[in-house]
């Protein structure tokens, strides 16, 4: 029973970090029909922003943690300024090209610059918490609360501000949005930087658990923040967030039953079953063609 | 060195073939266009529209299915790049906006294929339609400041106005996806109107309505352009609105104007009458 419970911990604490990842994918889906292959790399260079400020710099935890945060968000408005606005007119696969080459990009920038050995840091968070006869570690706890936090946010800023609104207009309909005043290439900005921003959180609960980074940290949790968006219906905000959390639970299930060296192979079966049997995911909307 | 004398210069009036309700005859036009045309590939489809709509004009566009109707809303709204001619809104060039420009100037549109923003509620439709007119940081309204409160309640009463036009306020919660099909239509109307716009293009607005309902619509769209005093142009095939509440009626066909004028005008048109007729036979 303990075993199971820590497991099921375990599987919560790993799908945080992937639906944080995995909204982020999702959002800029849902809004400019583009698999953003880069947002991947997004979490490593927000994890190497935490690493330096805490190593090199010594700053506080909670400054570096915004410091991380404000380096992805940045990042990530850059990335659609520079590479994806002059595009948008293009067919989608350029896009997707593109997103792939920003991707590359950014793994061998960091190989070049931070060196491609993996750096490890002394953990941040350490210490468990007593429950009855089980104990929970610091960290776990602390990752499940801060992406509720961040998702409860989210939903809040989606739902009822009208930059949210706005975007859930452009993602249904571009052009009509367009025709009703609201301006594109603010409301596309404001989903990268949100997104962008929950992967910086998301990098920093992966330096809390696993104290390490490396420059292609990013692309094996991306693949899998990509599958749990596609489990969770691409382009559904709330599907994303389950889809992140099933993936998590999924793979502690694996390792719980001894399995753990078929992890990824499991993760990414589900990624062929789920096409094969309901491509919309779990909350995708089906697109009904009008007759 | 000696210049060879410039012939003078000759001018001739140019004779305008546009008109105007006579209340609105010493103001500027909201709209005017000249020589507006666009090719699609080798087609023309739209070529040498000229028109002018009075700042309280009600106009309507009438015409054989594919005579260029839509595409002329398009390119008033800048969703095509226009191949040739001017439009000016309010004495301003449109040429170079973006839509979302354009719609700021003062131009907002319905659809002939409903696009309202289906998941939404019908509350959230207008909210979003009246963005521009609703300020406040991204960050007041996380931290959910009094200034978010205050703008949103402001918002929110704005939308509810403009919804009890079509007494609308009971369906504000509900998704827009879920309304009837002449409720949405009516939806699409107060959508627009919520942009805040001095020109109303209504693509087809009874289209697929009852003769009662159609009834309705036409004393509503006079009662909208009675209270907010802006112009009203619409593309329309049912002939009693057409012929009901416009002021002036363009003709188009092949994407040209043939015939511009008043009801009786344009009904005893002959050309009118051949292009939706066919010709009359000889002898």
């Amino acid at each position: 029973m303990s075993l199971f419970f820590s497991q099921f911990l375990n599987g919560l604490q790993t799908g945080s970090v992937y639906a944080l990842v995995a909204l982020g994918y999702s959002m800029v889906y849902g809004i400019i029909l583009l698999l953003n292959f880069a947002h991947g790399d997004i979490i490593m260079v927000g994890a190497y922003a935490a690493f330096y400020s805490m190593t090199a710099f010594h700053l506080h935890p909670l400054l570096s943690v915004v410091l991380a945060v404000a380096a992805s968000t940045l990042l990530g408005v850059v990335i659609e300024k520079v590479a994806y606005t002059p595009l948008r007119q293009a067919p989608r696969l350029s896009l997707l090209i593109t997103a792939i080459g920003v991707s590359f990009l950014l793994e061998n920038g960091a190989q070049l610059l931070f060196g491609s050995e993996t750096k490890s840091m002394s953990p941040i968070v350490t210490g468990n918490v007593s429950l009855g006869s089980m104990s929970i570690s610091k960290v776990a706890l602390l990752t499940i609360a801060v992406t509720v936090a961040a998702m409860a946010i989210l939903t809040f800023l989606v739902q009822r501000t009208k930059l949210g609104k706005a975007m859930r207009a452009v993602s249904e309909d571009m052009g009509a949005a367009q025709l009703m005043g609201i301006s594109l290439n603010k409301t596309i900005s404001f989903t990268f930087a949100v997104g962008s921003a929950l992967a910086g959180i998301g990098s920093v609960l992966y330096l809390c658990a696993y104290t390490q980074a490396s420059p292609t940290m990013g692309s094996m949790l991306g693949l899998k923040a990509f599958v749990a968006a596609v489990l969770g219906g691409i382009g559904s905000i709330p599907g994303a967030m389950i889809g992140g959390f099933a993936i998590g639970l999924l793979e502690a299930l694996c390792s719980a039953v001894n399995l753990s060296v078929w992890k990824d192979g499991v993760v990414f079966a589900i990624l062929i079953l789920v096409l094969l049997v309901k491509p919309t995911g779990i909350m995708g909307r089906s697109q009904a063609e009008k007759v | 060195m000696s210049r060879t004398p410039r012939p003078k210069t000759k001018l001739v009036p140019q004779p305008t073939t546009n008109y105007l309700p006579e209340r609105d005859a010493d103001k500027r036009p909201i709209l005017e266009t000249r020589h507006l045309g666009i090719d699609f590939g080798g087609l023309s489809a739209v070529s040498d529209f000229n028109v002018a709509v009075g700042p309280t004009e009600i106009a309507g566009l009438i015409g054989p299915n594919g005579a260029g109707k839509t595409t002329i809303f398009n390119l008033l709204t800048n969703v095509y790049k226009p191949t040739r001619g001017t439009i000016l809104l309010d004495g301003i060039d449109t040429a170079g906006k973006s839509t979302t420009e354009v719609n700021r100037m003062g131009i907002a549109r319905t659809f002939q294929n409903i696009r309202l923003f289906r998941q939404l509620s019908v509350l959230d439709n207008v909210l979003i339609a009246l963005n521009n007119e609703t300020r406040y940081s991204a960050l007041s309204a996380i931290l959910r400041l009094p200034e978010y409160w205050r703008r949103e309640r402001i918002a929110r009463d704005r939308a509810m106005e403009l919804l009890s036009i079509f007494d609308m306020q009971p369906l504000a919660d509900q998704p827009a996806g879920s309304l009837p099909y002449g409720a949405q239509r009516r939806l699409e109307i107060v959508r627009a109107l919520a942009t805040n716009p001095s020109l109303l293009l209504l693509d087809e607005p009874a289209a697929g309505m009852n003769p009662s309902e159609t009834s309705e619509l036409m004393d509503n769209i006079v009662k909208i352009r009675d209270t907010f005093q802006i112009a009203i142009m619409l593309i329309e095939h049912d002939m009693n609105l057409v012929m009901g509440i416009c002021e002036v009626i363009g003709v188009l066909n092949f994407g040209r104007i043939i015939a511009k004028g008043t009801s009786d005008d344009i009904q005893s048109n002959p050309l009118v009458i051949e292009a939706y007729l066919g010709k009359k036979k000889e002898g």
